[in-house]
């Protein structure tokens, strides 16, 4: 057993072979899992023949109103049971329905349910449906408006929802560039300071609206779990991708690149909880909802503009950065309206989270750079930076509360 | 990123924010005009929105306000069709004093009961049913119930009648609670003629009456005693053969156990005498020994269309405590009998269902199928 170890604690090439015996060695703890697996089936684990009534979990992932007279449901068992879906009550009453592909529905099964039910216009709605052991299970639709087609016409309309949200008013925010570039260090300095707080205030913003839609996901899926995970490891990521390619001019606009991108991510949410409103008839807040998102993003154009303040990068990379922010709204508004999902909100909005957070450490470092044998990161200016970045997204947070 | 606020704010009503009139009438309403033939309830869903397992019953108008789907009666052992018609008279013998015996085995066990089509109950039962059998005697008889518990919890008869208090079948009294695996004997005397029902008496008392012990004990007046008008409550007399009688127990289900029932019926299932229409004869008398023993709701009800009745509350009378009436209400434990007679009407469909419309829409309605004689 004694293997020859290299001055730097490695074995040599030779012994890290693909030998039989490591095969062996790495497959031997599987096997024995595997095994241990086999005797719990086989005994009951220790719970003996205990038979336990089933525990029954249904998630109702949409209701929707295709059109009069038809409400659609698509549900998931999230439960570790089957469940088979035995009748359907809406406004309890029993009501004729149909549902595919199969009323058993297996462990993270899907299945969409069709009610014939005469739907009333502006009232609401509730929706249960009874198992086979008699558990029931609640959907509501608290304001009865038919559900966006997917046709041209409407598919215009959400884009340029997305467009006056997010396109527009980054582009204005961009707009700015020039009478920021006019800005001397200490004002470069606040607005660098002021874009990190505007970036916190969308983190704190993000992970609290991510763990709101993860309660919507099937509970099999830990969707609270995947907000901080899934956060993490876009923030690591892009950390990892920004560490590859440090050559200092371009720098600033690789950070304005990542920003947008986060930003993106942060703009495709809120597109999707403007498109889930308008599905769930909830756009009669009307036009101030629109307005107040335009006045909310303006920031974020800002926020992009300043780590690029020393550079001076083509035009075509501001258009860029204006549609890699801005665009993704419209996606939003898109996939909110039509197929709005849960789990993937989830997913968005952490990305996003995670990707903003990476932009702040840059934005500090950035900061630091310049502060370099200058005292001290955090001063008056750069606090006061932050916090009016903080105070201006909270205030015009304010136009879209409605 | 405040948008998804909206999802959860104040519920507005989106008014006439663009959205389509849903243009149909109200249910019932619907379902009546179905009479003549289908419903097209779904213009736009296309015909898949109706089961077809509901098209059998064509003729007597396919709903969509329906349960979905037929129960199995074979497999759960009951059916609700044959229960209307279904007495138990006992074995029968004399006593030394000359006087009837009549003899009831009844057991109580546990069991799986389909109340809606593929909705299971985990049901407490008196041999094997929901309700128990229709125990049926003449008043002064001897009534001797041999009574077994081979259920999981301890139960009892408590039967609403005039007995000792010994007899009377309630938890803490007398020989009280019936352990699984005991038994016990009641013996009393039938009295009241009337009527009446039977339950378990154990607490919890809300759950072993809502898991289903309980049945109808119907006691027929003595026409020796009480004359002419009784010989027609009674099944061994001439004048009672016209009469076409059924039973009806007004019960109900909490399926998920949160004090509220999701199932409403007559005799246990969910829109079964829809299903299948109770069949009867234009010129004869109709009589109904109702009952209610719904739990957690305090008053259902019965109502009839397109007629009227007698009604006999308890069934103690020989004469109608209320005439002409066609809605009448009973509380929880309440029953009574009603009389009616389609004689000279339209053959057709003639709906019956508690006039509280949440029950009807959770099942508790049903027709007569008035055919010519």
């Amino acid at each position: 057993m004694s293997e020859t170890t290299l001055s730097d604690g490695t074995l040599p090439r030779s012994t890290r072979a693909w030998t039989m015996r490591r095969i062996v060695l790495g497959v031997l703890p599987l096997g024995l899992l595997g095994a241990v697996m086999v005797a719990i089936f086989a005994t009951g684990g220790g719970l003996g023949d205990r038979s336990a009534p089933p525990v029954e979990k249904l998630s109702i992932q949409r209701v929707h109103l295709p059109e009069p007279n038809v409400i659609v449901l698509e549900v998931v068992n999230d439960g570790p049971q089957p469940v088979t879906i035995a009748q359907v009550l809406v406004d309890d009453a029993y009501w004729s329905f149909q549902i595919a592909p199969d009323p058993t529905l297996d462990r993270l099964q899907a299945a969409t349910i069709t009610i014939p039910y005469p739907w009333v216009a502006g009232e609401a709605h509730v929706i249960s449906l009874i198992s086979t052991t008699g558990a029931t299970f609640e959907a509501e639709v608290p304001v009865a408006v038919q559900s966006p087609a997917l046709d041209r016409g409407t598919v215009l309309r959400f884009a340029a929802i997305g467009f006056y949200v997010g396109v527009v008013p980054v582009t204005l925010g961009l707009l700015w560039y020039p009478f920021l570039r006019g800005l001397g260090r200490q004002g470069l300095r606040f607005i660098l300071a002021l874009t990190a707080g505007l970036l916190l205030f969308l983190i704190v913003d993000m992970v609290g609206e991510a763990q709101e839609v993860a309660e919507a996901v099937p509970g099999a899926l830990s969707g609270s779990l995947l907000v901080p995970l899934v956060a993490l490891l876009s923030f690591l990521f892009l950390l990892a991708v920004s560490s590859r390619n440090p050559e200092a001019p371009q720098r600033g606009l690789g950070i304005a690149y990542r920003m947008a991108l986060g930003i993106g991510l942060h703009n495709l949410g809120e597109g999707l909880a403007i498109g889930a409103a308008i599905a769930l008839g909830e756009i009669a807040l009307g036009i101030f909802l629109i307005v107040g998102f335009t006045l909310h993003n303006v920031t974020e154009g800002v926020g992009i503009a300043a780590p690029i303040l020393r550079t001076r990068p083509a035009l075509r990379h501001f258009a860029g950065l204006a549609l890699l922010a801005g665009a993704p709204a419209i996606l939003g508004v898109w996939i909110g309206g039509f197929v709005y999902s849960p789990l993937w909100a989830t997913v968005f909005l952490a990305i996003g989270a995670g990707a903003i957070a990476q932009v702040v450490v840059e934005v500090a470092r950035l900061l630091a750079d310049g502060q370099r044998s200058r005292g001290a990161l955090l001063d008056w200016t750069t606090l006061g930076g932050v916090t009016a970045g903080m105070a201006l997204m909270y205030v015009t947070s304010l136009a879209v509360a409605a | 990123m405040n948008g998804w606020r909206l999802s959860r704010r104040s519920l507005l009503r989106a008014g006439t924010a663009g959205a389509a009139v849903a243009g149909a009438a109200g249910t019932l309403a619907t379902l009546l005009s179905g009479r003549s033939g289908a419903v097209p309830l779904a213009p736009h869903s296309g015909t898949e929105g109706t089961p077809p397992q509901q098209a059998g019953h064509d003729s007597h108008g396919t709903t969509a306000m329906m349960t979905v789907g037929d129960v199995d009666t074979v497999a759960m052992g009951f059916d609700p069709s044959a229960f209307l018609t279904a007495f138990d008279y006992g074995h029968v013998s004399r006593l030394p004093d000359g006087r009837t015996l009549r003899e009831y085995r009844i057991v109580a066990g546990d069991k799986e009961i389909e109340i809606a089509p593929g909705v299971f109950f985990p049901a407490w039962t008196y041999n094997g049913q929901v309700p128990g059998p229709t125990l049926r005697c003449t008043e002064g008889e001897r009534v001797r119930v041999h009574f077994t518990n081979a259920g999981t919890h301890p139960h009892t008869i408590h039967f609403h009648g005039i007995h000792s208090a010994y007899m009377d079948g309630v938890a803490g009294i007398g020989r009280g609670a019936i352990n699984p695996g005991e038994g016990f004997v009641y013996e009393f005397d039938a009295y009241p003629y009337g009527c009446h029902l039977y339950h378990c008496h154990a607490i919890p008392l809300k759950r072993h009456i809502h898991k289903g012990l309980y049945g109808a004990f119907i006691i027929d007046p003595d026409p020796e005693r009480h004359g002419e008008r009784a010989r027609s409550r009674h099944p061994d007399y001439p004048e009672s053969r016209e009469w076409q009688e059924f039973v009806m127990v007004m019960n109900a289900f909490d399926t998920n156990f949160d004090g509220e029932n999701e199932v409403y019926a007559v005799n246990t299932v969910a829109f079964h005498y829809m299903k299948h229409p109770v069949r009867v004869e234009r010129d004869r008398p109709i009589r109904i020994y109702l009952i209610n023993i719904t739990e957690f709701d305090p008053l259902n009800s019965f109502h009839l269309h397109g007629n009227f009745f007698d009604y006999y509350d308890h069934g103690t009378m020989l004469e109608p405590t209320l005439r002409t009436v066609d809605t009448i209400v009973q509380c929880q434990g309440q029953r009574g009998i009603l009389e009616m007679s389609f004689a000279g009407f339209e053959p057709g469909l003639y709906m019956f269902h508690a006039h509280q419309s949440e029950f009807v829409e959770l099942g508790w309605m049903g027709v007569f199928e008035v055919v010519d004689s």
